[in-house]
Formats: structure tokens, sequence, C-alpha cells
């Protein structure tokens, strides 16, 4: 079935460019309104459409599961749609009337948009129902009117939900409710913006119990955990799991640079030609990339080969919003032919018309690649055309291996995790602000959000206990308590000012201090992380948004920029931006390389370095771990083929040099890719089996993980998402610094004197998780005990080949500030030949100031 | 002698000089319903106590700021009261007031002046604008600086210096943030581009800093 039928959400967009098909025969269980609606427009709903509605009308919670282009989106709305037409209109002097559906997205826009489209069913039909969104942007006199008289459906974000929740109007508000729509539930469930939603969802279930939650979601790896985390009592009771057959798998194909294939490098630079021809012969291309560094580099490069001036945007998180809704704007309207985008596209609205997508770079992840090919061609029954446009020869075997696991349709991603302590705090501030509650109440009620299921009652006192006077062993503050208990055990907020303090840090997204970019004294551009600014002197040359621009002065919060500018540019780059490899595109790589057979699939260089390195060296095996040690340039290097993905390998990195420094080998540096690990040594290194068993994961982790700015950075967020620290608003910048302490004062006061502080095992909880990858870790050493294969060799393999380059580009790991601060000094000096007294003086330990 | 964990130690007159402790800040951040934890000033004067067992001063000086506001001489914790009773034992504290403590207590132990000189030298809070005619230690902004290496920015508090008029300490204070030395408020003090020290783990790191520049 081809045609406007088959997406509801671009059937909403783009009614009036389709044609009718023909029309086919109505399911019973639609309102004549609403057969006939559907029956001029030509369509009829889909199975899944009427089998959620009937599951809503039979009082389950929904949890439908359908790839893009599923029509989920009218799916959910649906059944409120029907209920909303059917309600008896009221009594003239009946009190108004609180909203009846509530439609909960992760994107801003997304609720705007879905506003917008909803308008179509309800204007045509002449429905009398009332459609609101409600935002951080919504007008204060609007939110003044949804508070006296709720719209019928209200579409919202989370932030604005929990801030909803937490005014003393919300039980009026929300007691008619009868229908809670959670989009796009896959990107929300296990982050801790779903935990704070998932907080909501509870509180709404005391004052609506008869609400009915759908949730909608692509199609994801782990669906009883989802299950479980739509349903009211966090176990996945009464929840009706609807799925949608996926479409017909996509076509992918891998396209390599002409030429040489690069050894090393992700930015994929090299295919910008190729690129290009392949924009050149479609509709409109979106061409998604791993980071923002990656998209304004290769938007350079296409533009200086794109003579024929097509329309070629680009789309990513830092470029200011109001550019972000021009791209999408020209989109929409068809007057971009390509599109150079981040994960920034990788949700949202559909565009309608997306011819093809290229990926270039690594793809990561399956589900990943999935969402990202599903952009192309919205009809769920024609095959969707992608291109896998590798960087470099790793990332050959990468594309090759995400390519047969979508053929396998073996989705990764991980299961999502317990619910945030820190998320946790916000919420039990926001529950007093409300109103005040029992202890026992709230309780019961946090343990039915699936994220919180599983936290003891010890757990939720210390939250709590944290909430109310800090949680410090030192009971320093009785007087300055934020809640306190009645006589009948009752919890309240103390005063006024600790309820607006909540309501001002509401939300669990906590930014890196970013600098506003000021095109001169005109439009802003977007922002960048602070750090990157704090090393541009004026003149410095960067790219940002597509252009050349130079640095001219940093005035508060904000930097001043010009065109153009003459020197090497740099690119901004942002903390923590690329995903790693995830485990089940590690077991097909691994697979692949160690089993010759397969080698066909792969073009001829790549074969012949696989076949070369067999030669030289050794294949990592499907199961074991390959080392190898060589010297070259009067070091030791110790290669690592672990395949475990980037974070894994920087802790291993640490702790493997740390062990080394133990067994006298004298370790200098390590680099780790998504591949593997290179450290490299004064010393020749030996007793590998012992260098990699499994007990290194003893004290040394915890003493470097305490130390690490990994650590620290996670600390700040955990403390303003708790409410220990403000977030830092935009312009009040410059006052609240001489009031805020550093967070990471604050983390290494607390550490000292009272290690097991709560807000210190919620850290520890989030470290171990993301950005160490430490499960993953340990599960390799495991895995690999008595099955190291170490070979020695007299110079570098084929495949060393590739990390050994990165080791020149990539910070280099094992250095400590301190070190890195007596090279710049040492450096300065040579430099400016500046070798006087006090210089000799300031490298003694003690420096003695003369005062003359 | 600049001691890297962020005090100056003057062997020819036996005096330990630290700036803006800002003891009890988190007892002010508490007020106003912030609850910090409530250890800082415990860290503060474990800190100073390790130096004075060090340097074995016969005076300490403390340039002002030394609470974080005036109620803060009074909130002190006993064991933390107790603390500086031990220290204040051992050797003459002076404390010049600040901004934040503009009166103190006569309870606290050692004596309180707006400012104070010795020899060649005079100690107060907030520099005098232009070159002063004597040697001047003070403290108040909080310096700080950042110096890129290697494609990473280390951002550090620091000592400032004209090399030899004037000297800024850095606030010794546990939850004290900085003002970067770039900032007009200190450049201006420091005209012909000031030096500075980044403090260390076990040293000092010098920079000379150009006119107006930022740092390295």
């Amino acid at each position: 079935m081809a045609g406007p039928t088959q997406d509801s959400r671009y059937v909403l967009v783009a009614m009036s460019r389709r044609r009718p098909a023909a029309l086919p025969t109505l399911p019973q269980s639609l309102p004549p309104a609403f057969a006939a609606w559907f029956a001029a427009r030509g369509w009829r709903p889909r199975p899944h459409q009427i089998d959620v509605l009937e599951a809503a009308r039979a009082g389950s919670h929904v949890l439908l599961i359908a790839p893009t282009g599923g029509g989920k989106t009218l799916s959910g709305f649906l059944p409120s749609l029907i209920a909303l037409a059917e309600r008896p209109v009221p009594a003239e002097d009946a009190p108004p009337r609180g909203v009846h559906t509530l439609y909960l997205s992760p994107l801003k826009a997304l609720a705007t948009d879905i506003a917008r489209n909803l308008m179509d069913p309800v204007t045509e039909m002449d429905l009398p129902i009332r459609v609101e969104t409600r935002t951080g942007d919504t007008p204060q006199n609007r939110r003044q009117r949804q508070r006296e008289t709720p719209p019928d459906i209200l579409l919202t974000t989370p932030e604005s939900l929990s801030l909803l929740l937490s005014l003393d109007g919300a039980p009026t508000m929300f007691r008619d409710l009868r229908s809670i729509i959670l989009d796009e539930v896959h990107a929300l469930a296990g982050t801790k913006r779903g935990d704070l939603l998932s907080l909501g969802l509870a509180r709404l279930d005391r004052l609506a119990p008869e609400a009915v939650r759908i949730g909608l979601s692509a199609t994801v790896a782990h669906k009883v955990p989802l299950a479980a985390y739509v349903s009211a009592d966090g176990q996945g009771g009464n929840v009706t799991l609807i799925e949608v057959a996926d479409p017909a798998p996509p076509d992918l194909s891998i396209m390599l640079p002409a030429g040489h294939l690069p050894w090393s490098g992700h930015m994929g630079l090299a295919s910008a030609p190729d690129i290009l021809e392949r924009v050149k012969a479609a509709g409109l291309t979106i061409i998604f990339v791993n980071t923002r560094a990656q998209a304004e580099l290769l938007f350079q490069d296409i533009w200086k080969i794109n003579e024929d001036t097509l329309p070629i945007a680009i789309h990513h998180g830092s470029l200011d919003v109001h550019q972000r809704r021009k791209v999408e704007a020209a989109m929409a309207e068809g007057r971009l032919r390509g599109v150079i985008a981040t994960s920034s596209l990788d949700l949202g609205i559909d565009w309608g018309g997306v011819d093809q997508v290229i990926q270039v770079g690594a793809p990561k992840g399956v589900s990943r690649l999935l969402q990202r090919v599903g952009r192309a061609n919205h009809r769920m029954d024609e095959t969707s055309h992608a291109i896998l446009v590798p960087a470099n020869r790793f990332e050959v075997l990468e594309c090759e291996a995400a390519r047969q696991g979508v053929a396998a349709r073996e989705l990764d991603g991980d299961a999502p995790r317990p619910g945030g302590l820190d998320v946790l705090a916000q919420h039990l501030l926001g529950l007093a602000c409300a109103a005040p509650f029992l202890p026992d109440e709230a309780f019961a009620e946090i343990t039915r959000a699936a994220p919180f299921a599983a936290v003891d009652r010890a757990t939720f006192e210390a939250v709590l206990n944290f909430v109310e006077n800090g949680g410090y062993a030192l009971a320093a503050y009785e007087r300055y308590r934020k809640l306190f208990r009645d006589f009948e055990g009752r919890v309240h907020v103390r005063n006024a000012r600790v309820a607006r303090q909540y309501r001002m840090n509401i939300g669990t997204i906590v930014e890196a201090p970013m600098i506003k970019l000021r095109l001169g004294r005109g439009a802003f551009l977007g922002e960048v992380e602070e750090w990157f600014v704090s090393g541009l002197t004026a003149g410095d040359t960067f790219m940002f948004a597509g252009r050349l621009l130079r640095f001219v002065r940093l005035r508060e919060t904000t930097a001043e920029v010009a065109e153009g500018g003459s020197g090497p540019p740099r690119v901004p780059t942002y903390a923590g931006a690329r995903l790693p490899l995830t485990t089940g595109l590690a077991v097909r790589v691994r697979g692949l390389m160690s089993n010759p057979e397969s080698w066909p699939a792969f073009p001829e260089p790549v074969q012949e370095w696989l076949a070369i390195q067999r030669e030289r060296s050794a294949l990592p095996g499907a199961d074991d771990l390959l080392v190898e040690t060589f010297p070259r340039g009067g070091r030791w290097y110790l290669v690592a083929y672990c395949f475990e993905g980037r974070n894994a390998h920087q802790t291993l990195g640490m702790l493997l040099t740390r062990r080394m420094e133990r067994f006298g080998i004298g370790p200098l540096g390590y680099v780790a890719t998504d591949y593997v690990l290179a450290a490299w040594s004064a010393h020749e290194p030996h007793d590998i089996a012992a260098l990699f068993s499994q007990d290194m994961m003893g004290d040394d982790l915890e003493a470097w993980m305490a130390e690490s700015s990994m650590l620290r950075r996670t600390f700040r967020n955990v403390a303003v998402v708790a409410g220990l620290i403000d977030r830092q608003m935009p312009g009040a910048e410059r006052n609240r610094r001489q009031v805020t302490v550093n967070s990471d004062l604050i983390y290494d006061v607390l550490r000292r004197h009272q290690p097991d502080h709560i807000l210190l095992r919620a850290t520890w909880a989030d470290a171990a998780g993301g950005l160490t990858d430490l499960g993953r870790l340990s599960g390799m050493l495991q895995r690999v005990r008595g099955k190291i294969h170490h070979v020695i060799l007299d110079r570098v393999s084929p495949l060393a080949v590739p990390v050994i380059l990165d080791i020149g580009r990539e910070h280099v790991q094992g250095e400590a500030e301190e070190d890195l601060l007596a090279e710049a000094e040492a450096l300065v000096a040579e430099a400016t030949g500046e070798e006087h007294a006090e210089n000799v003086l300031a490298r003694s330990p003690r420096f003695d100031l003369r005062f003359t | 002698m600049l001691d890297p964990a962020g005090a100056v130690f003057w062997p020819a007159a036996s005096m330990l000089i630290f700036a803006d402790l800002h003891l009890e800040k988190a007892a002010a951040a508490a007020r106003r319903g912030r609850l910090l934890p409530p250890y800082d000033s415990r860290t503060t004067l474990d800190r100073m106590a390790l130096l004075l067992r060090h340097y074995r001063p016969t005076r300490v000086v403390a340039l002002g700021d030394s609470f974080h506001d005036e109620e803060g001489a009074l909130s002190l914790q006993p064991a933390d009261r107790q603390r500086l009773a031990l220290m204040a034992d051992g050797a003459a504290f002076t404390w010049v007031l600040g901004n934040h403590d503009p009166a103190l207590p006569e309870s606290l132990p050692g004596h309180v002046v707006p400012d104070w000189a010795e020899g060649p030298l005079v100690f107060r809070h907030e520099a005098r604008a232009g070159v002063p005619p004597e040697g001047e230690l003070c403290g108040h902004h909080h310096p700080k600086a950042s110096v890129p290496v290697r494609g990473l920015v280390v951002t550090r508090p620091c000592f400032v210096t004209d090399g030899h008029r004037r000297l800024m300490l850095p606030a010794f204070g546990a939850y004290t943030g900085g003002l970067d030395v770039s900032d007009a408020a200190i450049a201006s003090l420091f005209p012909r581009g000031p030096r500075i020290f980044l403090l260390g783990r076990e040293r000092l790191y010098h920079f000379q800093l150009a006119r107006g520049a930022r740092a390295a």
C-alpha cells in the first residue's frame, strides 16, 4: 500500500500534496464523523491505530512500537479526539473542565509542530477541542489562562510538566485527565529527563488514576523495561504491547573515497566530492555525521567544490535555535538539496521529502543507524536507501558489520539504568512545593515509577534528608532547613523562597558553561563551550555555523566575532560528543576480522591489509584478546585489540598504565580509540597476562576515578539537578559568579569529610555507567582470561598503524595537569629566551620574592 | 617566600600571610537557602594549621575577608573555634578587615586592624590604585589564571605581582572561586603586565603576561 495512508504525521503535514488512493472499508470502531473524515481524504486507518483505540477504550495502557513512518502520532491522539468529540457539552454554569489529554515530547519544537498538525482534523471535523502547548517559551498571560481554563489537549515537555505539578492548582488542572501520550518514549526512558518524567507520571496517577498512558516508541532492543516504564505500577502491569512489523529492510551501500583508503582520521573529508555527486543525483539528502566539529569541516569542504551552488545547509545542536528553525523550514518547503546534520536531526518531526540519507563516519550502533536511515522516505512499505561512508579502514569493517547487523535486525543499545537519586531529590522538593506530603505516601508513589521501583526505604530517607537539611553528618543547618514536618509528620516546604528556587531550577539538563557567539554587534550565531573560547586570543580563526570566523573579544558571556580571518582555523569540539561503538557491533567486527571467509565483502585494500596483518602478526580472534608489543623510536608500544569502545578503553588505559608503573615498565602515555588501546613505555612490557588480569579493577580504579575530571563534571551535574547549587542562568552570570561556589571545591570538601554522602553515591552511580563503561570493561577482562594472545614484533603491525597515527592528534592521556603546566612554562621560557633569575627561582619549590 | 598552598611566608619577620579565608561561607550560603557541605571552615583551618606547623611563624596576618560575613565569626562550630584557638596559642594573629567582614567580634583571638604595616611593607585587603610607595601585599580579587596547554586549558588560582612593589595573593578559603587576571579589575593594578605564579601541587608555575593580555 503506497501513498498518503502510510503515516499519519506525514498525512497531517502534507495531506494536500498527495492524491487520494482507492477507498477500502472502514473498521467498525471508528465513529461516523471520523470515518467520513478519513474517507474524504481517501485514507483508512491503519490496523495498529485501531488496535490502540480499542485497547485505550478498554482502559489499558499501551506501548506502541512502530518504525519511523508508522503513523504513531495519530495512533496516540485518535482515542482522545474521538472521546473529546463524543463528550457531552457541559452545563452553562459548570466549572471549567481540566485537561483531558496530555502530550509529552522530548522536544519543544516537536510539541509545537504536533499542535499545529492536530488543528487539521480538529477544524475539518469542526470538533469542540482546544489544543495548546505549554513550554518554557509560553508567554505569561497564556500560562495564566491555561491555569484558569485549561485546554482540552495540552502539549508539553517533561520540565514544564514538573513545573505545572508543583503549582497548587495542579489537582484541579489534571483531575479530568483521561489520556497521556508519551512521544518518542524510547528516547526518554533511561535518561535523567525520563526519570523526571516518570516521577511526574506517578504524581499524575495520584491526581487522575483513570488516565490511560499511550507510549509511542521507535523499534527498540529492550521492550520489557520500556513497557514497565509506560506502566502505572512500574512493573509493566496492564500494558498492551502493540508492535508494527518492520518495513522492508533498508538498502545500505558502502561508498569508499576515490583513490587511497585512509589509515586513520574520522572526518571522512576525502569523500566530499563523492558525497556531492550523490547529493546532485537526489532530491533532498540528509548527510549525518558524528560530531559538530565534523559537520563544520565537511560543510566547508563540500562548499569549496560546490560549483553549482546547490543549496546545502548545516544543522547542529550548538547553532542558534532560530538558525536551526530556518533550516528545518527550508527543508519542509523543499528549498534545500542537502543538510549536513548531527544527532540534532535524529529525532523530531518528519519533513516528508527526504530522498536519501548518507552517514559519514562510523555508524557506532545498529539502532542508531536504523533511526537515521528511517529519515529517508517516510513511507513504510518502501525500501529506504542509505549510503555509508567510512572515513578509515577500521570504519570500513564497522560499516560492513553494521550493514549485516541491520539485515539481521540486531538492535542494540543499553537497557534503561536505574533512576538518578539527584532527580528524585529534585522531585521530592517539587512534591513539597505542591502540597504537604506524608513520607510513607511519597515513598509508595515514587516506587511506582519504573526507574525508582527498586529504591529502598533507607535510600529514600537519605534523599529526603538531603532535601530537608543537606543530609550532613555535621548537623550545622538545623536553622536553615528547606523542609519542616508538622505534628502529623507531613513534610512542608519552609517558605516561598525555597519554592521559587525550586521552580527556577527544574530540569535535568545541565549545560557546560556556554559562551554565545555574536557577529559584531549583530546576529547571534550560537554557542560554544567556555573552555574553547578561553583558549582563543584576539585574531584567532575558527569555524562555526559553516563560516570562517575571527575572534575579536570576550564580553561577559558573549564572544564577539567577525567574518573571515587568516591562519589555520580551529574547530570547536564538545565534551562527550562521541558515542562509543556498541557491544553488538563490536562482536560483529571481531567476527568479520577473524574469519577470512567473510573478507570478500570488503574492498581490496582492506582485504590486503588484513592478509598482511595475518602474515606479519596475528588477527584478533572472535573471542580472545590480541596484544602486540613492539619497539619504535626508542620506545616500546603495547597495542591491545579490545573493541570495547572508546570509553571503556580510556578507563582501561588508566588502569593499565598504573599497573605498568608498578611492574617497572615506565609507561609514558596512552591513547584510546573505539577499537584499540595503545600505551607506550620506556621499557619492554612483560607479563602481559598479569598486566591484564581482572583484579586491576580493584582499588586503583576508585582512587583514579575520584580524582578524575570526569567525576568532577558528573558531580557538578548531580549537584545542580539535586538543587545543591543553582544552574547558571544566561545573563545573570556576572552577578552570580560572586555568590556561586565552584562545584569542584565542594566536591573536594565533601569527599574528604563525608565520603558516603548521598550526592557522592549518586555521582558514582552515574559515572560507573556512561563515561567509564566499567561493566563492559570488566566483562571483557573476564571473557579473555586465559585467552590473551601476546605477539612480540620487531616493528609496528599493519593493524596498529591507525592508532599510532592517532597518537599525534589525540590528547595524550596519562599526563597530569602538573606536567602540562611545567611543559608550558618551559616552552614559554625557551621561546622568549627569558632565563633570568626569577624563572630559575620559580622552578625551585618555593619562590623568594624580594621587594625593592 | 610564596608557598604553593597559596600563602606567603616572610622569614625576616617570621610572618605567615593568608588572604580571603572566607570562613563560614557555607553557613552564609545556607542562610540564603543553599545547603552546601558545612565542612569548609574545617578544611580551611586544617590547611592553615599545616602551614603553621611547617613555618612556625610568630605572627599570622589575614588580609581581610577572613569571614564570609559578619555573622561568620560567631557561627563557627565549637570544634572549629577550638582549631583556631590552638593556632592562636602559638602565633599572634592580625586580622585585617575586608569588605565582607568590615567588623569582627572581640572574642576572636588576636587583634583586628583596618590595615597593617611592618618594615617596608603594608598589608591591606584591597590594593590602592596607582603604584604603591611601599611594598604592598593584598588580596580581595581572588586572582586565577588560565594557561592553554596542549589543547587543554588549565585554570588555577595564582599570585600576581609587578615584580617589586605589589603582590596580590590568591584566596585561601576552601570555597573561594576566582577572577581571571585578565579582568580589568586586576589588570589595571598591573599596568606593565603582571607576572603570575600558578599554584601547583608541590611548586609554582611562573608566567609573564603581556600588557592587558591573557595568560601565556
